[in-house]
């Protein structure tokens, strides 16, 4: 599909693998800042598309890669990935 | 807002995929439903649990009714229906008693599941049909403008109650319970890896099972009751919910400010639809 390829998302390296997130899906909700147990991630001052803010990753050192911002997300936004050994969760 | 900065730089990498797609119709992405809204959760909490059980996709059937809930079946790459208001219990009735090698998946709203079509939903727990039943309940309908539903708390506000909720609600995990369901589990969409293990033990348990997950509602039911956000609706809920397994069903009330119960309420066995079906046909010669 030529619209998947287009798509972009960005990715942040941390100790142990990458989060990425997809800004054009998210809805700000902030479920990923508020319950992620290490704070990684923050609300970003700039918006998407849709006009909301989304995560981005402040503290990637802190990042233990449970994996707990993708399940939480509802709008598929955000996921992370083990390094060399793809999905996690 | 924003306390901190980014301080690392993130790259761009073109045509990645989340984890999850491979069930998702993409094109239809991102979904309809509202910022907040528990139902994304809840859909990809069961996505991990089959994911987990690594049945094949053309062995599953997701049937689902009218409401927000009812959406699930347009985003999942999967054998789906949209049914009537109401009837998707019968539709998965159908489905399992021509196909019983199929898994069939009933994914719908409190409303749909218990007001339109209450009745349904009794007869096949008592029946113990084997399919499961996955409830999202955001307390009110929610896709129509947050009328007061049969699972609304009392005292809780919404469109068609100004002047709060009189009237005695469901207790959904009881009237599942004492319809005879052999596995009922509550919980929230807080729970993403309770949620997947409850989806896992559900599907593939033998019989009628039955999960039901809290799900916030910020713009109705949420808005109206003065919670705030959807996140102050899922801080509420880690708050006010005590997880207790195999605790008594009745005592599984949900009242607005109180401590609710979450966890895997019944797990039994019991003869199915279709075994005490053939048992009998074998019985008088037909089988």
């Amino acid at each position: 599909m030529s619209e998947l390829q287009e798509r972009a998302a960005k990715l942040w390296k941390v100790p142990k693998g990458y989060i990425y997130v997809l800004e054009e899906f998210c809805k700000g909700c902030g479920f990923c800042v508020e319950f992620c147990p290490k704070k990684v991630l923050a609300q970003a001052s700039h918006f998407n598309d849709k006009g909301y803010h989304p995560p981005e990753v402040v503290d990637p050192e802190a990042c233990v890669l449970c994996g707990f911002c993708e399940r939480i997300c509802p709008d598929f936004a955000i996921w992370v990935e083990e390094e060399g050994k793809g999905d996690v969760s | 807002m924003p306390v901190k900065v980014a301080r690392a730089e993130p790259e761009f990498v073109p045509g990645v995929r989340h984890p999850l797609e491979r069930w998702l119709r993409t094109d239809r992405l991102p979904h309809i439903w509202c910022s907040g809204c528990g139902l994304g959760t809840a859909l990809s909490a069961f996505l991990y649990a089959l994911d987990e059980l690594g049945w094949d996709p053309d062995s599953i059937a997701v049937v689902s009714g009218i409401g927000c809930t009812g959406r699930v079946a347009g985003y999942l790459k999967l054998d789906t229906y949209h049914t009537t208001h109401g009837r998707p219990i019968p539709f998965a009735t159908g489905l399992k008693l021509a196909k019983p090698d199929l898994h069939v998946i009933v994914f719908s709203g409190d409303g749909d599941l218990f007001a339109i079509g209450g009745n349904h939903f009794i007869h096949a727990a008592r029946r113990n049909m084997d399919i499961t039943v996955i409830c999202v309940n955001n307390l009110n309908y929610g896709m129509t403008g947050g009328q007061l539903g049969p699972t609304t708390p009392v005292g809780a506000l919404t469109t068609t109650s100004p002047f709060g909720n009189f009237e005695h609600p469901f207790n959904l995990v009881h009237l599942a319970a004492s319809a005879g369901a052999t596995y009922v589990a509550r919980w929230t969409t807080l729970d993403g890896r309770r949620l997947q293990k409850a989806f896992v033990e559900a599907l593939s348990h033998k019989g009628f099972t039955f999960v039901e997950i809290l799900s916030p509602c910020p713009t109705n039911y949420g808005r109206r009751n003065r919670m705030g956000e959807a996140l102050d609706e899922l801080k509420y809920y880690r708050e006010h919910m005590v997880i207790r397994h195999g605790a008594d069903p009745k005592d599984a009330d949900i009242l607005p400010g109180k401590p609710f119960l979450v966890g895997k309420f019944v797990d039994l066995e019991k003869p199915t639809y279709l075994e005490l079906y053939q048992t009998k046909a074998r019985e008088i010669g037909g089988g």
